[in-house]
């Protein structure tokens, strides 16, 4: 009883991370199911038909590519920019820096419907014509706030004396810039593109508003829960975490690695 | 400034001083025009459009017609209730389940720590609509979830509490809370988990050796130091919650609509833009105003 009361915070927690990974293992688990109707939702038979024809269902992979590409020009966008005022933030004194910092913050303290909207209204009153490009604008916006506060924690907790020996051993602006301060930066840079492409990947509810007839992956996901669930959405799931688990195992592994080479 | 200096100086030494000084704006400049136009000029366009009248026939114009926003809040008042009371709620299961967690990582995972992140982060990498599309698997009429509830009479309970109707638990309040909490809980446990960990482990011996029992150390001690993550826990989750259409429209029915839903289908359905862009205002306004309320009122100015 003694030992149950000492580790209760351990079951909670663990009771905790169970309840956040059932939906996962249910992803996985009906990815290799042969449902009966149109809708996924209820277990019939096993079967890896959806796995040995992951795009056999129309627009899906489509859909997919999509995605990834405006996931991928999104992420150069916001990265790029949001670099940029994040050096500008964390360097420099200047005037209206508080403004600034409230422009940053609010799109991340607004409910995304609200910015949706709000950038449909802009569009719709403009005459733009809804698609690719509006997606893409869109998620650069949203994406830019979360890549300034990355780099910007970064840039703040870099030591300003490695720039100055830089210059003191004759290296010029640019040189200083590329050699020394750019790769000190880099994880924080790194950190936000990651969390830019995760924003943009999986965006949703501002993609709804903006995209007018174009389909993005969670755009499809959306519409079959209207028209009827392909297997082949689980099989795309489950495939993007495997490999995202194994990405992230394989970074632990080679880290780990690093540090104990470092050590000896 | 410095081209009406009357110190004297050459003058390529000035021009250059003065780019230097240009430097911080050039780097906002093409970041910071791209909020404006596409986050704050839109602001001031669903502004516009909420006081306009018009068909969509012969287009809308503005008229300063305010009264669209007392009509839209006397027909949706109920949804917008529902999305505070729900976001509210599932923010409150938020930090029951996820301080455990976070603490549990922080202070007793030892060398476990780094998967138990993983774990945490892990459920981001399959996309959230897949996800919330598996509780209706989970949650699933007649299923062992709902039949183990039932057989326990946890489902007479939240039937009296009216969060769930006869057997069922799909399509009821109950579901789309638990989709919200289930949505939202990593944005929960991630700065909980970080304002835990940079708890110094003396301070817990201190208060241990002055005769604290755990409970008080917990109370005293832990709690306390940990709000900067109970803050920023509770607004990120808090705020999209309460913009949230995709749980109501997933797992509820039409009892259960939030007010995102009402301005996703007036935006794309009905094609009411006054309408839509009025609530869409008030509930920015709402939201903005609990924020600063709570920021104020929670001592954490430097969230950012």
């Amino acid at each position: 009883m003694r030992r149950l009361r000492k580790n209760l915070v351990v079951i909670a927690g663990l009771l905790t991370l169970a309840y956040m990974l059932l939906p996962n293992v249910v992803v996985m688990l009906f990815s290799f199911n042969r449902p009966a109707g149109r809708f996924n939702y209820s277990w019939r038979e096993f079967s890896t038909d959806a796995w040995r024809d992951p795009c056999g269902v129309a627009d899906l992979c489509g859909s997919l590519a999509l995605s990834l590409q405006i996931a991928a020009w999104a992420t150069l966008g916001a990265t790029a920019l949001g670099t940029m005022i994040a050096f500008a933030l964390a360097r420099y004194r200047f005037r209206a820096r508080g403004a600034i910092n409230s422009l940053i913050f609010l799109p991340m303290a607004m409910p995304e419907v609200v910015m949706a909207a709000s950038l449909l209204t802009l569009f719709l009153n403009m005459g733009v014509q809804l698609g690719f490009w509006t997606i893409l604008i869109a998620h650069i916006m949203f994406c830019l706030s979360f890549v300034v506060t990355a780099v910007k924690a970064r840039v703040m907790s870099m030591d300003p004396r490695l720039e100055e020996a830089a210059r003191d051993l004759y290296a010029g602006p640019v040189q200083t810039f590329l050699r020394v301060t750019l790769p000190i930066a880099a994880p924080g840079i790194a950190a936000g593109a990651l969390l830019a492409f995760a924003l943009s990947f999986d965006d949703f509810i501002i993609t709804n508003f903006n995209a007018g007839s174009t389909v993005t992956f969670p755009m499809f996901v959306w519409g079959s829960a209207q028209r009827g669930t392909p297997v082949q959405i689980n099989v795309i799931g489950t495939a993007m975490f495997v490999i995202a688990v194994l990405v992230v195992v394989a970074g632990q592994v080679a880290a780990g690695r690093r540090k104990r080479t470092d050590v000896s | 400034m410095t081209l009406t200096d009357t110190t004297p100086a050459p003058p390529a030494a000035r021009t250059r001083s003065a780019r230097k000084r240009l430097v911080p704006y050039w780097l906002l400049l093409p970041g910071v025009l791209w909020l404006l136009v596409f986050f704050a000029l839109p602001m001031v366009y669903q502004a516009s459009t909420s006081v306009q009248t018009g068909t969509l026939e012969q287009g809308f114009r503005v008229t300063w017609h305010v009264a669209t926003y007392w009509e839209a809040l006397a027909e949706y008042w109920p949804q917008f209730v529902r999305s505070l009371v729900y976001a509210g709620t599932a923010t409150f299961l938020c930090l029951l389940l996820g301080y455990p967690l976070a603490y549990l990582i922080a202070f007793r995972a030892g060398r476990w720590r780094n998967l138990l992140l993983v774990l945490v982060v892990a459920p981001f990498f399959t996309s959230f609509l897949i996800r919330t599309l598996a509780w209706k698997t989970i949650l699933a009429d007649g299923g062992a979830l709902v039949g183990a509830l039932d057989a326990l009479h946890v489902l007479d309970v939240t039937n009296w509490l009216g969060w769930t109707q006869g057997d069922r638990v799909l399509a009821t309040p109950m579901a789309v809370v638990c989709g919200l909490t289930y949505n939202f809980l990593p944005f929960m446990i991630l700065p909980l988990y970080t304002s835990l960990e940079r708890i110094d482990g003396r301070l817990h011996e201190a208060a241990k050796d002055l005769y604290a029992s755990p409970a008080t150390t917990f109370r005293k001690v832990t709690f306390p130091l940990s709000m900067p993550g109970v803050v920023s826990g509770t607004l990120l989750t808090f705020i999209p919650a309460s913009g949230d259409y995709v749980n109501a429209e997933l797992l509820g029915s039409t009892d259960t609509k939030m007010v995102g839903n009402v301005i996703q289908s007036q935006f794309l359905r009905v094609l009411d833009y006054p309408t839509a862009a009025a609530l869409s205002f008030i509930l920015m306004a709402v939201v903005l105003l609990m924020v600063t309320v709570y920021i104020r009122r929670a001592g954490t100015e430097d969230l950012v």
